[in-house]
Protein backbone atom coordinates (compact mmCIF):
# COMPACT_ATOMS: atom_id res chain seq x y z
CA UNK A 1 0.00 0.00 0.00
CA UNK A 2 3.14 2.51 0.98
CA UNK A 3 4.82 1.60 -1.87
CA UNK A 4 2.06 2.11 -3.99
CA UNK A 5 1.38 5.60 -3.19
CA UNK A 6 5.58 6.24 -2.95
CA UNK A 7 5.40 5.35 -6.43
CA UNK A 8 2.74 7.75 -7.53
CA UNK A 9 3.85 10.79 -6.00
CA UNK A 10 7.48 9.73 -7.45
CA UNK A 11 5.36 9.60 -10.88
CA UNK A 12 4.09 13.24 -10.40
CA UNK A 13 7.45 14.32 -9.19
CA UNK A 14 8.78 13.29 -12.52
CA UNK A 15 5.81 15.08 -14.08
CA UNK A 16 6.52 17.86 -12.42
CA UNK A 17 10.03 17.92 -13.53
CA UNK A 18 9.64 17.06 -17.47
CA UNK A 19 5.98 18.96 -18.31
CA UNK A 20 7.24 22.58 -18.68
CA UNK A 21 10.34 20.93 -20.59
CA UNK A 22 8.12 19.22 -23.10
CA UNK A 23 5.55 21.88 -23.51
CA UNK A 24 8.58 24.28 -24.29
CA UNK A 25 9.32 21.60 -27.08
CA UNK A 26 5.53 20.91 -28.06
CA UNK A 27 5.21 25.12 -28.38
CA UNK A 28 8.33 25.80 -30.66
CA UNK A 29 6.31 23.70 -33.10
CA UNK A 30 3.35 25.22 -32.98
CA UNK A 31 2.17 26.95 -36.11
CA UNK A 32 -0.04 29.75 -33.96
CA UNK A 33 1.46 33.06 -34.81
CA UNK A 34 1.66 34.13 -30.99
CA UNK A 35 3.34 30.50 -30.07
CA UNK A 36 0.94 30.09 -27.24
CA UNK A 37 -2.21 28.13 -26.42
CA UNK A 38 -4.55 26.65 -28.30
CA UNK A 39 -2.02 25.01 -30.94
CA UNK A 40 -3.31 25.59 -34.17
CA UNK A 41 -0.72 23.05 -36.21
CA UNK A 42 2.46 21.92 -36.39
CA UNK A 43 5.19 23.92 -38.36
CA UNK A 44 8.94 24.11 -38.21
CA UNK A 45 8.61 28.16 -39.78
CA UNK A 46 10.43 29.15 -35.73
CA UNK A 47 13.56 26.86 -36.25
CA UNK A 48 13.69 28.71 -39.78
CA UNK A 49 12.94 31.93 -37.81
CA UNK A 50 15.87 31.04 -35.54
CA UNK A 51 18.39 30.21 -38.25
CA UNK A 52 18.28 33.52 -39.65
CA UNK A 53 18.38 35.68 -36.64
CA UNK A 54 21.89 36.60 -36.82
CA UNK A 55 21.69 38.22 -33.34
CA UNK A 56 21.50 34.44 -31.68
CA UNK A 57 23.49 32.97 -34.47
CA UNK A 58 26.25 35.26 -33.23
CA UNK A 59 25.39 34.40 -29.55
CA UNK A 60 25.93 30.62 -29.94
CA UNK A 61 29.38 31.21 -31.74
CA UNK A 62 30.45 33.15 -28.39
CA UNK A 63 29.20 30.52 -26.54
CA UNK A 64 30.29 27.61 -27.98
CA UNK A 65 33.79 29.31 -28.49
CA UNK A 66 33.82 30.45 -24.52
CA UNK A 67 32.99 26.66 -23.51
CA UNK A 68 35.57 25.17 -25.23
CA UNK A 69 38.08 27.39 -24.04
CA UNK A 70 36.42 27.18 -20.28
CA UNK A 71 36.94 23.51 -20.91
CA UNK A 72 40.51 23.15 -21.93
CA UNK A 73 41.91 25.49 -19.49
CA UNK A 74 39.35 23.96 -16.85
CA UNK A 75 40.46 20.60 -17.43
CA UNK A 76 44.10 21.11 -18.18
CA UNK A 77 44.54 22.85 -14.39
CA UNK A 78 42.13 20.40 -12.73
CA UNK A 79 43.97 17.47 -13.85
CA UNK A 80 47.29 18.90 -13.07
CA UNK A 81 46.01 19.88 -9.12
CA UNK A 82 44.13 16.32 -9.08
CA UNK A 83 47.13 14.78 -9.89
CA UNK A 84 49.11 16.47 -7.38
CA UNK A 85 46.43 15.67 -4.90
CA UNK A 86 45.60 12.01 -5.41
CA UNK A 87 49.66 10.80 -6.19
CA UNK A 88 51.59 12.70 -3.53
CA UNK A 89 51.64 13.16 0.40
CA UNK A 90 51.81 16.84 0.50
CA UNK A 91 51.52 19.09 3.68
CA UNK A 92 48.27 20.89 4.04
CA UNK A 93 45.76 18.43 2.10
CA UNK A 94 42.67 19.65 3.35
CA UNK A 95 42.85 23.27 3.23
CA UNK A 96 44.38 22.93 -0.40
CA UNK A 97 41.30 21.12 -1.22
CA UNK A 98 38.78 23.73 0.03
CA UNK A 99 40.76 26.21 -1.76
CA UNK A 100 40.43 24.71 -5.18
CA UNK A 101 36.57 23.88 -4.23
CA UNK A 102 36.29 27.41 -2.93
CA UNK A 103 34.39 28.73 -6.05
CA UNK A 104 31.12 26.29 -5.61
CA UNK A 105 31.50 27.71 -1.56
CA UNK A 106 30.99 31.32 -2.91
CA UNK A 107 27.85 32.32 -4.00
CA UNK A 108 28.10 32.97 -7.98
CA UNK A 109 27.04 36.50 -7.17
CA UNK A 110 29.53 37.67 -4.93
CA UNK A 111 32.25 35.53 -6.92
CA UNK A 112 31.08 37.56 -9.69
CA UNK A 113 31.55 41.08 -8.16
CA UNK A 114 34.86 40.41 -6.91
CA UNK A 115 36.48 39.40 -9.90
CA UNK A 116 35.22 42.01 -12.01
CA UNK A 117 35.65 44.73 -9.55
CA UNK A 118 39.17 43.51 -9.10
CA UNK A 119 39.92 42.94 -12.38
CA UNK A 120 38.63 46.34 -13.41
CA UNK A 121 41.05 47.69 -10.94
CA UNK A 122 43.65 46.16 -13.26
CA UNK A 123 42.61 47.83 -15.96
CA UNK A 124 41.24 44.37 -17.24
CA UNK A 125 37.62 45.58 -18.07
CA UNK A 126 34.58 44.00 -19.03
CA UNK A 127 35.70 42.08 -21.69
CA UNK A 128 36.28 38.43 -23.17
CA UNK A 129 39.14 38.18 -21.04
CA UNK A 130 37.19 38.73 -18.20
CA UNK A 131 34.00 36.03 -18.72
CA UNK A 132 36.75 33.70 -19.58
CA UNK A 133 38.52 33.91 -16.53
CA UNK A 134 35.15 33.86 -14.74
CA UNK A 135 33.72 30.47 -16.57
CA UNK A 136 37.59 28.96 -15.85
CA UNK A 137 37.12 29.72 -11.99
CA UNK A 138 33.78 28.36 -11.37
CA UNK A 139 34.29 25.35 -13.52
CA UNK A 140 37.51 24.27 -12.42
CA UNK A 141 36.24 22.49 -8.70
CA UNK A 142 33.50 20.73 -10.58
CA UNK A 143 36.46 18.95 -12.99
CA UNK A 144 38.84 18.16 -9.77
CA UNK A 145 35.84 16.13 -8.34
CA UNK A 146 35.28 13.95 -11.41
CA UNK A 147 38.78 13.58 -11.68
CA UNK A 148 39.72 13.11 -8.53
CA UNK A 149 37.10 10.40 -7.65
CA UNK A 150 38.60 8.62 -10.80
CA UNK A 151 42.15 8.94 -10.05
CA UNK A 152 41.60 7.24 -6.42
CA UNK A 153 40.35 4.27 -8.37
CA UNK A 154 43.50 3.92 -10.77
CA UNK A 155 46.00 1.71 -8.97
CA UNK A 156 49.69 3.16 -8.28
CA UNK A 157 50.47 -0.45 -9.06
CA UNK A 158 49.80 -0.22 -12.83
CA UNK A 159 52.21 3.51 -12.91
CA UNK A 160 54.76 1.58 -10.43
CA UNK A 161 55.48 -0.93 -12.73
CA UNK A 162 55.64 0.95 -15.60
CA UNK A 163 58.46 3.21 -13.82
CA UNK A 164 60.41 0.09 -12.24
CA UNK A 165 60.82 -0.54 -16.54
CA UNK A 166 62.43 2.50 -17.06
CA UNK A 167 59.55 4.91 -18.48
CA UNK A 168 60.13 8.48 -16.92
CA UNK A 169 57.30 9.83 -14.94
CA UNK A 170 56.33 11.85 -18.56
CA UNK A 171 55.86 8.89 -20.14
CA UNK A 172 54.37 6.95 -17.68
CA UNK A 173 51.43 9.46 -17.31
CA UNK A 174 51.12 9.64 -20.95
CA UNK A 175 51.24 5.90 -21.31
CA UNK A 176 49.31 5.02 -18.37
CA UNK A 177 48.04 6.91 -16.59
CA UNK A 178 46.25 9.46 -19.11
CA UNK A 179 44.84 6.90 -20.95
CA UNK A 180 42.93 5.24 -18.05
CA UNK A 181 42.05 8.76 -16.70
CA UNK A 182 40.17 9.49 -20.04
CA UNK A 183 36.75 9.25 -18.95
CA UNK A 184 37.12 11.23 -16.50
CA UNK A 185 39.39 13.84 -18.44
CA UNK A 186 36.62 14.03 -21.14
CA UNK A 187 33.40 13.51 -18.96
CA UNK A 188 34.95 16.85 -16.78
CA UNK A 189 35.69 18.77 -19.79
CA UNK A 190 31.92 18.04 -21.00
CA UNK A 191 30.90 19.10 -17.26
CA UNK A 192 33.33 22.20 -17.73
CA UNK A 193 31.66 22.99 -21.12
CA UNK A 194 27.82 22.54 -20.22
CA UNK A 195 28.05 24.78 -17.18
CA UNK A 196 29.99 27.41 -19.26
CA UNK A 197 27.32 26.92 -21.99
CA UNK A 198 24.48 27.06 -19.26
CA UNK A 199 25.94 30.16 -17.18
CA UNK A 200 24.22 33.54 -16.73
CA UNK A 201 24.90 34.87 -13.32
CA UNK A 202 27.86 35.60 -13.75
CA UNK A 203 27.85 36.30 -17.33
CA UNK A 204 25.63 39.31 -17.03
CA UNK A 205 28.56 40.82 -15.14
CA UNK A 206 31.73 40.01 -16.77
CA UNK A 207 29.98 40.22 -20.78
CA UNK A 208 31.11 43.38 -22.39
CA UNK A 209 28.31 45.38 -24.38
CA UNK A 210 27.26 44.30 -27.73
CA UNK A 211 28.41 40.71 -26.53
CA UNK A 212 26.08 38.28 -25.92
CA UNK A 213 26.03 34.69 -25.20
CA UNK A 214 22.99 32.24 -25.57
CA UNK A 215 21.73 32.14 -21.84
CA UNK A 216 21.90 36.09 -21.72
CA UNK A 217 20.18 36.47 -25.44
CA UNK A 218 17.34 34.86 -24.08
CA UNK A 219 17.17 36.62 -21.18
CA UNK A 220 17.64 40.07 -23.32
CA UNK A 221 14.46 39.10 -25.50
CA UNK A 222 12.24 37.44 -22.55
CA UNK A 223 12.22 41.22 -21.35
CA UNK A 224 9.51 41.81 -23.94
CA UNK A 225 6.88 38.76 -23.80
CA UNK A 226 7.85 35.13 -24.25
CA UNK A 227 7.97 34.22 -28.03
CA UNK A 228 7.88 31.36 -29.99
CA UNK A 229 11.06 31.75 -31.76
CA UNK A 230 12.28 31.44 -27.57
CA UNK A 231 10.59 27.77 -27.24
CA UNK A 232 12.45 26.91 -31.00
CA UNK A 233 15.90 28.33 -29.15
CA UNK A 234 15.08 26.39 -25.65
CA UNK A 235 14.07 22.99 -27.81
CA UNK A 236 17.48 23.29 -29.46
CA UNK A 237 19.69 23.96 -26.45
CA UNK A 238 17.34 20.97 -24.91
CA UNK A 239 18.88 19.08 -27.95
CA UNK A 240 22.38 20.08 -27.85
CA UNK A 241 23.00 19.57 -23.74
CA UNK A 242 20.37 15.99 -23.59
CA UNK A 243 21.20 14.81 -27.06
CA UNK A 244 24.62 15.11 -27.48
CA UNK A 245 26.05 13.76 -24.25
CA UNK A 246 23.62 10.57 -24.66
CA UNK A 247 25.12 10.22 -28.19
CA UNK A 248 28.55 10.57 -26.63
CA UNK A 249 27.97 8.19 -23.85
CA UNK A 250 26.07 5.90 -26.86
CA UNK A 251 29.19 5.98 -29.42
CA UNK A 252 31.37 5.14 -26.11
CA UNK A 253 29.90 2.46 -25.20
CA UNK A 254 29.73 0.86 -28.89
CA UNK A 255 33.58 1.75 -29.12
CA UNK A 256 34.15 0.26 -26.03
CA UNK A 257 32.17 -2.89 -26.75
CA UNK A 258 34.04 -3.33 -30.05
CA UNK A 259 37.61 -3.02 -28.98
CA UNK A 260 36.48 -5.39 -25.73
CA UNK A 261 35.11 -8.38 -28.58
CA UNK B 1 69.18 18.73 -5.57
CA UNK B 2 68.56 15.51 -4.47
CA UNK B 3 66.00 13.20 -5.77
CA UNK B 4 64.21 13.19 -2.60
CA UNK B 5 63.79 17.33 -3.32
CA UNK B 6 63.01 16.84 -6.62
CA UNK B 7 60.09 14.15 -5.78
CA UNK B 8 58.76 16.95 -3.03
CA UNK B 9 58.68 19.91 -5.52
CA UNK B 10 56.70 17.77 -8.05
CA UNK B 11 53.58 18.02 -6.46
CA UNK B 12 53.56 21.77 -5.96
CA UNK B 13 54.58 22.35 -9.67
CA UNK B 14 51.45 20.43 -10.10
CA UNK B 15 48.86 22.84 -8.30
CA UNK B 16 50.93 25.47 -9.22
CA UNK B 17 48.71 26.63 -12.29
CA UNK B 18 45.17 26.03 -10.74
CA UNK B 19 46.45 27.66 -6.90
CA UNK B 20 47.40 30.25 -8.89
CA UNK B 21 44.40 30.89 -10.84
CA UNK B 22 41.98 30.35 -7.48
CA UNK B 23 44.36 32.84 -6.03
CA UNK B 24 44.59 36.07 -8.22
CA UNK B 25 40.98 35.25 -9.29
CA UNK B 26 38.67 34.33 -6.17
CA UNK B 27 40.94 35.08 -3.01
CA UNK B 28 42.59 38.37 -3.96
CA UNK B 29 39.68 39.77 -5.37
CA UNK B 30 38.22 38.76 -2.47
CA UNK B 31 40.30 40.28 -0.37
CA UNK B 32 39.89 43.50 -2.58
CA UNK B 33 36.12 43.75 -2.26
CA UNK B 34 36.84 44.09 1.63
CA UNK B 35 38.87 47.12 0.96
CA UNK B 36 36.68 48.29 -1.51
CA UNK B 37 33.26 48.55 0.58
CA UNK B 38 35.40 51.28 2.89
CA UNK B 39 35.81 52.93 -0.09
CA UNK B 40 33.63 56.26 -1.05
CA UNK B 41 31.45 56.53 -4.09
CA UNK B 42 32.33 59.91 -5.79
CA UNK B 43 30.02 62.11 -7.82
CA UNK B 44 32.17 62.04 -10.83
CA UNK B 45 35.66 59.91 -11.67
CA UNK B 46 36.91 57.35 -9.50
CA UNK B 47 36.22 56.61 -5.84
CA UNK B 48 37.23 57.69 -3.31
CA UNK B 49 40.25 55.56 -1.43
CA UNK B 50 40.24 55.03 2.25
CA UNK B 51 39.03 54.09 4.92
CA UNK B 52 34.69 55.10 5.60
CA UNK B 53 32.36 52.83 7.24
CA UNK B 54 29.02 54.31 5.21
CA UNK B 55 28.59 51.60 3.09
CA UNK B 56 28.37 49.24 5.57
CA UNK B 57 26.58 51.89 7.81
CA UNK B 58 23.54 51.82 5.08
CA UNK B 59 23.89 48.12 4.02
CA UNK B 60 23.44 46.81 7.83
CA UNK B 61 20.63 49.84 8.71
CA UNK B 62 18.83 50.67 5.80
CA UNK B 63 15.18 48.53 6.31
CA UNK B 64 15.26 48.22 2.85
CA UNK B 65 18.04 46.65 2.40
CA UNK B 66 16.76 44.12 5.82
CA UNK B 67 13.65 43.52 4.61
CA UNK B 68 15.09 42.41 1.34
CA UNK B 69 17.68 40.17 3.01
CA UNK B 70 15.22 38.76 5.25
CA UNK B 71 12.82 37.46 2.47
CA UNK B 72 15.68 36.51 0.67
CA UNK B 73 16.40 34.04 3.34
CA UNK B 74 12.85 33.13 3.88
CA UNK B 75 12.45 32.05 0.02
CA UNK B 76 15.42 29.86 0.30
CA UNK B 77 14.22 28.34 3.28
CA UNK B 78 10.75 27.26 1.71
CA UNK B 79 12.28 26.52 -1.35
CA UNK B 80 14.77 24.43 0.58
CA UNK B 81 11.71 22.52 2.58
CA UNK B 82 9.58 21.97 -1.00
CA UNK B 83 12.59 20.15 -2.18
CA UNK B 84 13.03 18.23 0.36
CA UNK B 85 9.18 17.27 0.45
CA UNK B 86 9.27 16.28 -2.85
CA UNK B 87 12.80 14.95 -3.45
CA UNK B 88 12.81 12.47 0.18
CA UNK B 89 10.13 10.01 -1.46
CA UNK B 90 11.27 10.11 -4.94
CA UNK B 91 14.95 9.48 -3.86
CA UNK B 92 13.49 6.98 -1.51
CA UNK B 93 11.81 5.48 -4.34
CA UNK B 94 14.56 5.29 -6.67
CA UNK B 95 16.63 4.02 -4.14
CA UNK B 96 14.72 1.13 -3.23
CA UNK B 97 13.39 0.36 -6.40
CA UNK B 98 14.02 -3.09 -7.79
CA UNK B 99 13.70 -1.88 -11.48
CA UNK B 100 16.65 0.02 -13.12
CA UNK B 101 17.97 2.55 -10.62
CA UNK B 102 20.40 4.48 -12.36
CA UNK B 103 17.99 5.00 -15.14
CA UNK B 104 15.54 6.58 -12.58
CA UNK B 105 18.08 8.64 -11.27
CA UNK B 106 19.65 9.48 -14.82
CA UNK B 107 16.00 10.46 -16.24
CA UNK B 108 15.77 12.43 -12.89
CA UNK B 109 19.31 14.16 -13.54
CA UNK B 110 18.62 15.21 -17.00
CA UNK B 111 17.18 18.54 -16.18
CA UNK B 112 20.31 19.47 -14.80
CA UNK B 113 21.59 19.34 -18.48
CA UNK B 114 19.01 21.52 -19.77
CA UNK B 115 19.51 25.07 -19.34
CA UNK B 116 18.66 26.98 -16.55
CA UNK B 117 16.83 29.74 -18.46
CA UNK B 118 15.41 27.79 -20.24
CA UNK B 119 13.59 25.97 -17.79
CA UNK B 120 13.04 28.92 -15.90
CA UNK B 121 11.31 30.54 -18.47
CA UNK B 122 9.34 27.30 -19.30
CA UNK B 123 6.65 28.19 -16.36
CA UNK B 124 5.76 31.54 -18.07
CA UNK B 125 4.69 28.48 -21.04
CA UNK B 126 2.75 26.73 -18.26
CA UNK B 127 1.34 29.42 -16.02
CA UNK B 128 1.11 32.55 -18.06
CA UNK B 129 -2.09 34.56 -19.38
CA UNK B 130 -1.97 32.60 -22.49
CA UNK B 131 -0.34 29.63 -21.19
CA UNK B 132 -1.56 25.86 -20.82
CA UNK B 133 -3.01 26.01 -17.49
CA UNK B 134 -5.55 29.22 -18.11
CA UNK B 135 -6.30 27.18 -21.54
CA UNK B 136 -7.42 24.58 -20.33
CA UNK B 137 -8.91 26.23 -17.65
CA UNK B 138 -10.65 28.25 -19.99
CA UNK B 139 -11.93 24.95 -22.19
CA UNK B 140 -12.86 23.21 -19.51
CA UNK B 141 -15.28 26.36 -18.80
CA UNK B 142 -14.37 27.07 -15.04
CA UNK B 143 -13.32 30.23 -16.29
CA UNK B 144 -14.31 33.28 -18.83
CA UNK B 145 -11.30 35.38 -18.37
CA UNK B 146 -7.14 33.91 -18.22
CA UNK B 147 -5.99 34.30 -14.57
CA UNK B 148 -2.59 36.26 -13.99
CA UNK B 149 -1.17 33.08 -11.68
CA UNK B 150 2.44 34.75 -12.75
CA UNK B 151 4.80 37.31 -11.11
CA UNK B 152 4.38 36.77 -7.09
CA UNK B 153 6.61 35.36 -4.53
CA UNK B 154 4.74 31.88 -5.00
CA UNK B 155 6.47 31.54 -8.88
CA UNK B 156 9.54 32.65 -7.45
CA UNK B 157 9.57 29.25 -5.55
CA UNK B 158 8.18 27.47 -7.77
CA UNK B 159 11.00 28.09 -10.69
CA UNK B 160 13.92 27.64 -7.78
CA UNK B 161 12.22 24.33 -6.76
CA UNK B 162 12.31 23.41 -10.28
CA UNK B 163 15.57 24.03 -10.88
CA UNK B 164 17.15 23.01 -7.25
CA UNK B 165 15.41 19.48 -6.58
CA UNK B 166 18.09 17.42 -8.37
CA UNK B 167 20.08 18.40 -5.96
CA UNK B 168 17.85 17.33 -3.55
CA UNK B 169 17.50 14.11 -4.88
CA UNK B 170 20.89 13.29 -5.76
CA UNK B 171 22.09 13.84 -2.56
CA UNK B 172 19.33 12.18 -0.76
CA UNK B 173 19.49 9.37 -3.40
CA UNK B 174 23.43 8.86 -2.45
CA UNK B 175 22.92 8.92 0.95
CA UNK B 176 20.09 6.07 1.32
CA UNK B 177 21.80 3.97 -1.22
CA UNK B 178 24.56 3.28 1.30
CA UNK B 179 22.17 2.34 3.62
CA UNK B 180 22.66 -1.06 4.20
CA UNK B 181 18.75 -2.73 3.97
CA UNK B 182 19.47 -5.73 6.62
CA UNK B 183 18.86 -2.82 9.55
CA UNK B 184 15.15 -2.14 7.76
CA UNK B 185 14.48 -6.02 7.80
CA UNK B 186 16.03 -6.53 11.12
CA UNK B 187 14.01 -3.49 12.60
CA UNK B 188 10.62 -4.99 11.38
CA UNK B 189 12.07 -8.91 12.80
CA UNK B 190 12.31 -7.42 16.06
CA UNK B 191 8.61 -6.06 15.98
CA UNK B 192 8.76 -2.46 13.95
CA UNK B 193 6.00 -1.51 11.46
CA UNK B 194 7.44 -0.35 8.20
CA UNK B 195 6.93 2.87 9.46
CA UNK B 196 8.44 2.95 12.61
CA UNK B 197 11.67 0.75 10.86
CA UNK B 198 11.52 3.98 8.28
CA UNK B 199 11.48 6.74 10.89
CA UNK B 200 13.94 4.77 13.61
CA UNK B 201 16.01 3.29 11.52
CA UNK B 202 16.31 4.48 7.46
CA UNK B 203 15.25 7.90 7.91
CA UNK B 204 17.78 9.30 10.65
CA UNK B 205 20.76 7.18 8.97
CA UNK B 206 19.29 9.35 5.59
CA UNK B 207 19.77 12.46 7.23
CA UNK B 208 23.21 13.41 6.32
CA UNK B 209 22.23 13.56 2.42
CA UNK B 210 19.16 15.20 3.47
CA UNK B 211 21.69 17.95 5.44
CA UNK B 212 23.63 17.84 2.17
CA UNK B 213 20.89 18.40 0.08
CA UNK B 214 19.25 21.05 2.06
CA UNK B 215 22.54 23.57 2.21
CA UNK B 216 23.11 23.36 -1.49
CA UNK B 217 19.53 24.29 -2.24
CA UNK B 218 19.51 27.07 0.55
CA UNK B 219 22.70 28.61 -0.38
CA UNK B 220 21.96 28.37 -4.32
CA UNK B 221 18.15 29.86 -4.09
CA UNK B 222 19.52 32.78 -1.81
CA UNK B 223 22.24 33.94 -4.42
CA UNK B 224 20.17 33.56 -6.99
CA UNK B 225 18.78 36.80 -8.58
CA UNK B 226 17.97 35.54 -12.52
CA UNK B 227 14.53 33.28 -11.38
CA UNK B 228 12.97 36.76 -9.60
CA UNK B 229 13.67 38.49 -12.73
CA UNK B 230 11.95 36.32 -14.42
CA UNK B 231 9.16 34.75 -12.71
CA UNK B 232 8.30 37.33 -10.17
CA UNK B 233 6.90 40.74 -9.89
CA UNK B 234 8.27 43.89 -9.11
CA UNK B 235 8.09 43.95 -5.50
CA UNK B 236 9.98 39.82 -5.72
CA UNK B 237 13.45 41.01 -5.93
CA UNK B 238 15.57 38.91 -3.63
CA UNK B 239 19.13 40.37 -1.93
CA UNK B 240 21.31 39.28 -5.36
CA UNK B 241 19.04 41.34 -7.49
CA UNK B 242 20.31 44.42 -5.06
CA UNK B 243 23.87 43.80 -5.72
CA UNK B 244 23.37 43.98 -9.48
CA UNK B 245 21.50 47.29 -9.30
CA UNK B 246 24.35 48.59 -7.12
CA UNK B 247 27.02 47.29 -9.36
CA UNK B 248 25.96 47.50 -12.78
CA UNK B 249 22.75 50.25 -12.65
CA UNK B 250 24.04 52.49 -10.20
CA UNK B 251 27.65 51.65 -10.60
CA UNK B 252 28.24 51.62 -6.59
CA UNK B 253 30.94 49.69 -6.81
CA UNK B 254 31.67 50.28 -3.32
CA UNK B 255 28.16 50.12 -1.58
CA UNK B 256 27.71 46.86 -3.94
CA UNK B 257 30.92 45.29 -2.21
CA UNK B 258 29.21 45.48 0.87
CA UNK B 259 26.01 44.03 -0.17
CA UNK B 260 28.04 41.33 -1.60
CA UNK B 261 30.04 40.70 1.44
CA UNK B 262 27.06 40.83 4.12
CA UNK B 263 25.13 38.25 1.62
CA UNK B 264 28.49 36.20 1.46
CA UNK B 265 28.75 36.50 5.30
CA UNK B 266 25.35 35.21 6.20
CA UNK B 267 25.72 32.08 3.90
CA UNK B 268 28.75 31.51 4.86
CA UNK B 269 28.08 31.23 8.16
CA UNK B 270 25.45 28.51 7.61
CA UNK B 271 28.52 26.64 5.75
CA UNK B 272 30.45 26.95 8.69
CA UNK B 273 27.96 25.42 10.97
CA UNK B 274 27.54 22.56 8.28
CA UNK B 275 30.94 21.89 7.86
CA UNK B 276 31.17 21.84 12.37
CA UNK B 277 28.89 19.43 12.61
CA UNK B 278 29.02 17.19 9.32
CA UNK B 279 31.99 18.29 7.05
CA UNK B 280 32.75 18.96 3.50
CA UNK B 281 32.92 15.21 2.79
CA UNK B 282 29.31 14.33 2.53
CA UNK B 283 28.81 17.59 0.26
CA UNK B 284 31.68 16.46 -2.06
CA UNK B 285 30.13 12.93 -2.21
CA UNK B 286 26.69 14.53 -3.32
CA UNK B 287 28.23 16.52 -6.25
CA UNK B 288 30.92 14.04 -7.74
Amino acid sequence: MGWRLIRIYTILVYLFMFLPIAVVVLLSFNANQFGSFPMTGLSTRWFEVLWNNDAIMRAFRTSITLGLMTAVISTVLGVLASLALVRYKIPGRNLITTLLIAPILVPEVVLAVALLLFLNFLDIGKSFTLLLAGHVIFTLPFVILVVQARLVSIKRDVEEAALSLGASPMQTFFAITLPLLMPAVAAGGLFAFTISFDDITGTLFWKPGGIETVPTQIFSMLRNSISPEINALGTVMIVLTVGLPLIGAAIARSLATRSGA
Amino acid sequence: MSIEQREARQPWILLTPALTAIGLLLIVPLVFIVVYSFWLKSAAGADTPGFFLDNWQEALTDPFYRDILLNTLKIAAVTTVACALLGYPAAYFIARSRGNKMVLLVLLMLPFWISYIIRTMSWINILGVSGALNSALIWLGLINEPIQMLYNETTVILGLTHFLLPFMVLNIFVSLDGIDTNLEDAASSLGATKWQGFLQVTLPLSLPGLAAGGLLCFVLAAGTYITPVILGGPRDAMFANLVYEAIIRQLNWPLGSALSLLLLVVLGVLVLIYNRYLGMAQLAKGLG
